[in-house]
């Protein structure tokens, strides 16, 4: 018999095109509201932020329960992170400020709120370009792992990036922020664990 | 002798493999299915936590308020010929927390709001401090539609026709005494009707203020309806502020108490985080706020922005109420 879960990607791969296919129905219904690219702004947005949290969740649900299946989809959730907040900032440069390269320019300098969102977006580009199999040979296990943490990093400037741009509604953002470090509390104490097992081991063969 | 239904012949059996490999197939479909619909279901979900497709608004029907009440002419000078933004647009994207944080949030939960009976506090220093009908005080004026710009300091405006009358007109009928510096309007406080204020978001109940030359300004209005109608709850019903070239925010609503101060009064906003709401919240798309720019705007129903002018459009109403002050430090 081939992979038992040869189903769970595509079905994370079409799970994931539901906030899309939504968006898109909405759109073409004119039922994204009063301010419709605000709407689309909002949602990308916060889709974006789930996809990077789901796809950080992966590892520490492997941790933690011992689950194996999640490590089959990480790849494909960071992916969608990575796309989503692309249409989140094509939105924005397209609907929102309509290609005037100045204004994006001046937001992204002057605007704490922007640069924070596109340095996230930025950190994701070396994360999807190197998410193939060949890119992980290339760089080696070691070196495509350290690169790869660079996703906390995208995930703490997103949770940031949303946090700064509510006005006084900072309970979405603050729950984001507290899920994310409690992914990497796990991680962290996985790290430590290791590290003590690894001198412990040493010390034995040392005595 | 019973006959026995004929077999059919063995070449027309399904191989036990295919078989055993259909009941997998099916299988996996099943998963598939389940497995996409709980995570797509959850990344809906995720998005539609309060805020899913803009409610419904009931156009209004039947009696009105202020029906029969006395309408008078508006100044001149004072409309804008600027596309009117839609009624359902205007009464399903408000900001009143006191409703809900998202802007669909009021349009929904309006309903809790009872506008009637409505008694208006006034006090201060003013000649006789009392309470006062809303009726009564709406039978001393006749009402005068106003189309407005609207900015909101989120960088999105509308153009409202709204109904009511001017401030000053109510400040000067109260006979202030000559201490009378500030007006200071707040919001009803009863988390019955106005269930966001459970949510300490925002010092509540809601206040705001004028100087007392921006209060007598002809421009400045209260309102008590929109589109030739009472106001829907959502925004602001029965009776709310409304100053055309500040902000948004300073528009409190379902006003009351009026009291007329000396003190420089506390606004919530401003209370809120001083560094990004200032008291005078006027237009100006040279003052940034801290986090995003106000060079220009959004008009709800429009593609795109527009360049949002200094006191949204009224600078040559308005400007010479501000002529000694520094607006960069006043903003």
């Amino acid at each position: 018999m081939a992979n038992p879960r040869s189903w769970l990607e595509p079905a994370v791969v079409a799970g994931s095109l539901a906030p899309f296919v939504l968006l898109g129905v909405r759109a073409l219904g004119g039922t994204l509201g009063a301010d419709p690219v605000a709407e689309l702004l909002n949602q990308l947005g916060l889709v974006t932020l789930v996809f990077l949290v789901a796809s950080l969740a992966c590892t520490p649900l492997k941790i933690l329960l011992g689950w194996k299946w999640p490590i089959a989809v990480r790849r494909t959730l960071g992916l969608f992170a990575f796309f989503s907040a692309l249409a989140h900032f094509l939105v924005y440069l397209v609907l929102d400020r309509e290609l005037a390269l100045g204004a994006v320019v001046a937001d992204v300098t002057e605007r704490p709120f922007v640069t924070v969102g596109f340095a996230a977006l930025v950190v994701l580009v070396p994360l999807a370009v190197t998410s193939t199999k060949r890119a992980l040979q290339r760089l080696g296990p070691r070196r495509w792992r350290w690169l790869h943490r660079l996703a906390y990093v995208a995930g703490v400037l997103g949770v940031v990036h949303f946090f700064i741009r509510v006005k006084k509604d900072t309970t979405e953002p603050l729950v984001y922020g507290a899920v994310l470090g409690l992914l990497f509390a796990v991680r962290l104490g996985d790290a430590v664990q290791k590290q003590l097992r690894q001198r412990a081991a040493r010390r034995r063969t040392l005595s | 002798m019973k006959l026995r239904p004929k077999e059919p012949p063995s070449s027309e059996l399904t191989p036990e493999k295919l078989y055993l490999r259909r009941r997998e197939w099916l299988k996996q479909a099943g998963l598939f299915v389940g497995a996409s619909a709980v995570w797509g279901g959850s990344l809906v979900a995720l998005m539609n936590r309060g805020a899913a497709d803009p409610p419904d608004v009931e156009v209004p029907v039947g009696p009105d308020p202020l029906a029969g009440r006395a309408r008078a002419e508006p100044p001149a000078d004072f409309d804008t010929d600027e596309p009117r933004t839609p009624f359902e647009k205007v009464t399903t994207h408000n900001n009143y927390y006191e409703l809900g944080l998202r802007k669909t949030d009021p349009a929904r939960h309006a309903g809790s709001l009872r506008t009637r009976p409505w008694t208006l506090e006034v006090g201060g220093e003013l000649a006789r401090p009392r309470r006062l009908d809303l009726d009564e005080v709406l039978g001393w004026f006749a009402l005068e539609e106003r189309v407005y710009r609207m900015r909101c300091v989120e960088a999105w405006s509308m153009v409202i026709p709204w109904l009511g009358f001017p401030l000053g007109a109510l400040v000067k009928r109260l006979e202030p005494t000559s201490r009378a510096r500030y007006v200071e309007l707040t919001t009803l406080m009863d988390p019955e009707q106005l269930p966001g204020q459970r949510d300490d978001v925002l010092p509540w109940p809601y206040v705001e203020a004028l100087r007392m030359d921006e209060a007598m300004h002809p421009l400045t209005l209260l309102a008590v309806g929109l589109y030739g109608r009472a106001l829907p709850g959502q925004n602001g019903a029965p009776l709310r502020l409304v100053v055309p070239w500040k902000y948004g925010f300073k528009g409190v609503k379902s006003i009351v108490r009026l009291r007329l101060v000396e003190e420089w009064p506390r606004t919530t906003w401003n209370e809120a985080a001083p560094d990004e709401y200032g008291f005078y919240a006027n237009v100006n798309p040279a003052v940034d706020h801290p986090r995003w720019s106000q060079a220009s705007e959004r008009r709800i129903g429009e593609s795109g922005r527009r360049p949002t002018l200094p006191f949204i459009g009224y600078a040559e109403h308005v400007a010479g109420l501000y002529a000694d002050l520094d607006l960069r430090r006043h903003f």
